[in-house]
């Protein structure tokens, strides 16, 4: 995972709500047993026809799209399943930020594993960005703002702990491995056992 | 200070280090379910890392998801012949998974293979109180025992592995009540699709749901796993019903609840797990199912839902919504009622167990599925496939026309070799009818089985208040 403190990009915009995970990686290609290389199932559906030929109508297919790093999307994205393959994709075809006005709470989560920075802003803002695809925008993970090309500023809520962690590009295991005796005590002070064999 | 609810009392009886402004809570899981799809890169994981699970004995492993729905009579020579490579390739990582990390795999040939969310209940292994996880958003479908399920990607799968816990911060709570007496003919699932398109795809988001009310105490266990099953579909972390008698009973007797004197001390904890009548919730919504129709959708998503005699709402200048009804094919202004059907799906984690099958045998029993419709029925889990067979339902099935499956997830989602083809239209008990979820181009029409079983013998949608 790269560290981001803040980025830089044109966005790439995809007008519609609700977008589920199933139609950012479509179950097909959830078959696989690695995780790295699934970028090319981004939106399968989406951006290639039957025979595998790109849409040119498609947001992320367009020339321009190629390398920009933050993606606006309509209202609640990654609704659905709790797949992971969803972010790995998105982060696999380059994109590190997510703007919407609302982020479905698993793939939320999933992405802050992941070193993809999901951005919640205010209704005007989202209406604004939707308007104006290709605008540079800022997004400081730091200052937990977006920063617009008007000078705009909207700030965003990130859950701390995963905010450092995306800021130090590192895994939040480290964390509940240091926690291990207390996890030790815990069980050993509960009044009944969860095990399955009891 | 107010009472605790349900979701409160489970909540702070997990946490092992309470959050900080600076860091969430080390919350404690006491049960994880994992199936092929979504843990092979937290095995990597852990391999990589040279880590261990730390707690197989609370790890309830299956294979549902990508697994052919015909008999597979031994893993290696006869899966090539009836699953692609890559679900064939991931079967067989699952069971070495298993073995290497020392977890039981309830595989082909074990009799509790099954539906993850089906088969955690079956065993009892699902209990109130309980915090479950799984790589699969399903897993609010063990909130109706008064546990709180939810679902996680791979990631944190690896951190339950290995620590037995995750990182957390309190969701918010929301009081869902239901009241009023069903007619005869609507159900569960209408409830919940109600409920889906009165608060919206998004309606929980950052919620737990604590369904409540009369209605609710009247549904059996089955009925309750189908509402809570769904409630990811609003959006919300977890859906829970409070235990009770209804509860117990289903409980006892079963293989992983505690036996002798820890049953008794197990009830009396989980007794007192209902919400204090003085707890108080984020956000509250009541439903009054008495007047309530057989639901069916018409869009692309749960809450895209109407009554089955009213028709499907004008989408306006609303371009996501016109992009759904002109995926679906779908006529503005007129009821789905009347609409063709190619396939008929009954099965999936939302409405695969005994109940769900004895409703729809009652409506095929001594009729046919229609000349134009293939309707697959496919149950849950191994002993929801043996029960059915021991009560004759599989007769009643085969004999109307219908195809009776092998346990898995099969046509809920597309990623096994139960797939609709481009653009027919399936009336399916499952949860999801987002675009291409049960084949590419597929179009599905979420409902009851009640409404599933009507629809195949009718080849169209159809009312089966008409036919009960």
């Amino acid at each position: 995972m790269e560290k981001i403190r803040q980025l830089t990009s044109q966005t790439i915009v995809l007008p519609i709500d609700d977008v589920d995970t199933d139609q950012i990686v479509p179950a097909r290609f959830l078959t696989t047993t690695e995780r790295e290389g699934i970028g090319v199932s981004l939106f399968a559906d989406w951006r290639f026809d039957k025979d595998g030929n790109e849409l040119a109508d498609f947001p992320l297919n367009a020339p321009e799209a190629q390398g920009r790093q933050i993606l606006v999307a309509g209202r609640n994205f990654g609704c659905g399943s709790s797949r992971e393959h969803a972010p790995w994709a998105i982060y696999d075809f380059g994109i590190r930020a997510v703007i919407s006005s609302e982020i479905a709470d698993i793939f939320r989560n999933n992405s802050l594993n992941n070193g993809l920075v999901p951005v919640v802003v205010d209704t005007a803002t989202h209406r604004w960005l939707l308007e104006n695809p290709g605008a540079e925008v800022t997004v400081d993970v730091e200052a937990c703002e977006v920063r617009l090309p008007d000078g705009k500023v909207a700030t965003f809520e990130i859950e701390p702990f995963a905010r450092h962690c995306i800021m130090e590009g590192i895994d939040q295991m480290g964390f509940l491995l240091q926690n291990l005796d207390k996890i030790e005590a815990f069980e050993q002070n509960r009044s009944w056992n969860p095990s399955l064999n009891v | 200070m107010g009472g605790k609810s349900l979701f409160e009392k489970v909540w702070d009886e997990h946490v092992v280090v309470p959050e900080t402004a600076d860091t969430p809570a080390v919350f404690y899981i006491d049960l994880h379910i994992i199936h092929e799809v979504t843990t092979p890169q937290a095995f990597n994981m852990l391999r990589e890392s040279g880590m261990q699970v730390r707690k197989p004995d609370q790890v309830l492993a299956t294979m549902d998801h990508s697994t052919p729905t015909v008999p597979i009579e031994n893993l290696e020579e006869s899966l090539d012949a009836v699953s692609d490579p890559e679900p064939a390739n991931q079967i067989r990582a699952m069971v070495k998974n298993c073995a290497d990390f020392g977890i039981e795999l309830h595989g082909f040939g074990s009799e509790h293979r099954g539906i993850v969310h089906v088969i955690g209940p079956e065993i009892g292994a699902t209990q109130p109180g309980k915090t479950i996880v799984c790589g699969d958003s399903h897993s609010s479908t063990h909130g109706a025992f008064g546990a709180m399920g939810f679902g996680i990607g791979a990631t944190m799968v690896g951190h339950v592995l290995a620590t037995q816990c995750l990182l957390m911060r309190k969701p918010k709570s929301m009081a869902v009540n239901v009241t009023g007496k069903l007619k005869p003919g609507v159900g569960a699932k209408d409830i919940i699709l109600a409920l889906i398109g009165r608060i919206g795809v998004d309606g929980g988001t950052g919620h737990v749901i604590e369904y409540r009310g009369d209605t609710i105490r009247g549904l059996n266990m089955e009925e309750r796993m189908t509402i809570c099953n769904m409630t990811i579909e609003a959006g919300a972390r977890a859906g829970m019903i409070a235990p009770d008698a209804t509860t117990i009973e289903y409980l006892r007797g079963r293989e992983k609840v505690p036996q002798g004197d820890a049953w008794d001390a197990a009830v009396e904890r989980w007794m007192a797990l209902a919400s204090d009548p003085d707890a108080s919730f984020d956000k509250e919504v009541t439903l009054d199912v008495a007047e309530l129709e057989p639901q069916v959708t018409y869009g692309t998503n749960p809450a895209m839902v109407v009554p089955i005699s009213r028709p499907v709402p004008n989408p306006g200048d609303n371009q996501s919504y016109r992009k759904s009804i002109d995926y679906m094919q779908v006529a503005a202004d007129k009821p789905m009622l009347g609409t063709k059907v190619d396939v008929v799906f009954v099965g999936s984690c939302t409405n695969s167990r005994m109940t769900d099958l004895r409703n729809v045998a009652k409506i095929l029993d001594g009729r046919k599925v229609a000349d134009n419709v293939r309707m697959l029925i496919v149950p849950g889990s191994e002993s929801v496939k043996k029960q059915a067979e021991q009560e004759g339902l599989d007769k009643i099935f085969t004999a109307a026309g219908a195809e009776w499956r092998e346990a898995g997830c099969s046509m809920c989602l597309g990623m096994n070799s139960d797939k609709l083809g481009k653009g027919q239209l399936c009336v399916s008990t499952s949860n999801r009818n987002f675009e291409g979820r049960q084949g590419p181009g597929g179009r599905t029409v979420l409902a009851s089985p009640e409404t599933a079983a009507a629809s195949a013998v009718a080849g169209v949608i159809a009312d089966p208040r008409e036919v009960i």
